[in-house]
């Protein structure tokens, strides 16, 4: 499946990933900047803070588990849309799904 | 492996095994101590040490589950060891949930993110010039060929002029906030705070000139450091005076006594490892893994102490309700079932950022941008300088056991030939 990571600046990254990984991991393996995951995908440090693209808010599950949340709450400037990309299990009916990334992670 | 200090800490039973006897850390044994309760005991009950009783997490998995479980293992009034360490000298101005660092939610959050801006990677690129400059002025001062405590003059000196510049303080000033945040951190006899009374003055004058400056700068928000970013925020006017002296003097510290000691690190893990200062200079766009293995390696806050909030359970062993436990990040970030190799000092390891250090879960350190920064402009400027940063004798640690660092670090610099 394929998924696309747009930075802040714009620069697309088309990613060829397998059905399985978190998005965490996908930007990762694929040398995606802008997205750290220094906890290694356990929703623990925030480091993998991406804004969801709204046409595909529809088709992914939204709810965030406590300890995502209580980690977005402290990301400043976080939006409705935000999640963190390790909670984002990568399935075939999010083939295609597009995820933009912030500025920057704290 | 320290072999010594291998046999040493095995000599000792089990349950006598004290690791937060700040003369382990002092002499560098400690990690040893640690491997084996990662081995032994990774939940490890100590029922008498200086500090009462205590329970030590050591294995990393567990300390990132503690550290995550912030209703089981509560901050609320202390994340030290030591329960008399803020309140000993029954100092009015100095109260328990003095800041974020020791609240749990719902008032961590707000409190929290009125700081966060000001260390937020966008105002943090604001700063990095000044920092930068103020770096390469004082590496381009020091003595070449020439023997001088690295301590002193580059770790102690940097770290305070980049606070400096953060919190908009006196340049010729900047020598007044180690001394204000060798005495937040310091006790009666420790050759800096005469006696509680002495300690209760200082933190006054601190808290009358935050107190200004925090007035000043509201009425006039024009700048990017620290106060001016919290003079902003609607949060900082709710704080009792105590909360807002805890708020200031946390930042203080924990800019001080951490990033200082990662410097100094830094030093000491290219000398014991010279094959990697190598790689480096072969290749210096290692210098961000670098500094996230510097930090892993020297890993410059040792634990955090968490409070049971009900009896959990850990590795099969059952905490009871209300007791101390200690999160051993040192003991983490050397876990054999992690990291290849956790001794050495790697600058090239797979996933460099996923250590300990900062910890994890809503505690996890706020000025962990700014540290890697700092890191990383004092190498990106050494590296054009200087061949060698030579040790010409060991180093001395400080006596604690929350804070891994050094007194002294004797050193020589070698300029590059061809520089
Ligand atoms: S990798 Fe740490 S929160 Fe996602």
């Amino acid at each position: 499946m394929e998924i696309k990571f747009v930075e802040a600046s714009g620069e697309v990254h088309h990613v060829e990933v397998e059905v399985g990984l978190n998005a965490m991991e996908a930007a990762l393996q694929n040398g995606v900047p802008g997205i750290d995951g220094d906890c290694g995908g356990n929703a623990a440090c925030g480091t993998c803070h991406i804004l969801v693209d709204q046409a595909w808010l529809a088709s992914l599950d939204t709810t965030r588990s406590e300890h995502e949340e209580a980690m977005i709450e402290l990301i400043e400037n976080a939006q409705p849309n935000s999640r963190l990309a390790c909670q984002i299990k990568l399935d075939e009916a999010l083939d295609g799904l597009i995820i933009h990334l912030p500025e920057a992670q704290f | 492996m320290n072999a010594q200090a291998a046999a040493e800490a095995a000599r000792v039973p089990l349950a006598d095994i004290d690791v937060s006897d700040p003369e382990l850390h002092r002499r560098d044994v400690v990690t040893e101590y640690l491997r084996r309760l990662r081995k032994e005991a990774p939940v490890h009950y100590c029922a008498n040490s200086a500090f009462g009783s205590y329970w030590s997490v050591t294995r990393f998995h567990d300390i990132m589950q503690v550290d995550m479980n912030h209703r089981q293992f509560s901050s609320d009034g202390t994340v030290v060891i030591d329960d008399q360490f803020f309140s000993g000298g029954h100092i009015e101005n100095e109260k328990k949930r003095s800041s974020f660092i020791v609240l749990d939610p719902p008032h961590h959050t707000s409190r929290r993110s009125a700081v966060a801006p000001g260390l937020a990677p966008a105002n943090l690129l604001k700063l990095e010039a000044g920092i930068r400059q103020r770096t390469q002025e004082l590496l381009d001062s020091l003595p070449v060929e020439e023997t001088f405590d690295w301590v002193d003059n580059v770790a102690i000196e940097l770290t305070m002029r980049m606070l400096a510049i953060l919190f908009d303080h006196p340049f010729e000033k900047r020598r007044e906030m180690l001394h204000w945040s060798n005495v937040v951190i310091g006790f009666p006899g420790d050759g800096v705070v005469e006696s509680w009374e002495h300690r209760n003055r200082v933190m006054t004058e601190i808290h009358e000139y935050f107190d200004r400056v925090f007035k000043e700068r509201r009425a006039n928000p024009v700048g990017h450091d620290l106060i001016t970013m919290l003079a902003k925020s609607e949060v900082m006017s709710d704080l009792s005076p105590a909360e807002f002296l805890g708020t200031m003097t946390l930042l203080m510290t924990g800019g001080n006594e951490t990033t200082r000691n990662s410097m100094s690190g830094s030093v000491l893990a290219m000398e014991q490892f010279p094959g990697e200062l190598e790689k480096l200079k072969a290749n210096p766009a290692l210098v961000p893994s670098m500094v996230s293995e510097v930090i892993r390696w020297q890993n410059p806050v040792s634990y955090m102490r968490r409070t049971t909030t009900e009896d959990v359970e850990l590795q099969g062993t059952t905490i009871p309700k209300g007791e101390r436990v200690v999160i051993w990040y040192l003991s983490g970030n050397r876990d054999e079932e992690v990291f290849e190799r956790p001794d050495d000092f790697i600058i090239d390891r797979p996933n460099p950022r996923q250590h300990l250090s900062f910890g994890f879960g809503i505690h996890r350190c706020l000025g962990n941008r700014l540290a890697e920064m700092q890191l990383r402009i004092l190498w990106e400027e050494i590296l054009p300088r200087f061949d060698r940063i030579e040790m010409v004798g060991e180093p001395t640690r400080i006596h604690s056991n929350m804070f891994r660092g050094f007194h002294t670090m004797p050193v020589r610099l070698h300029r590059k030939t061809n520089a």
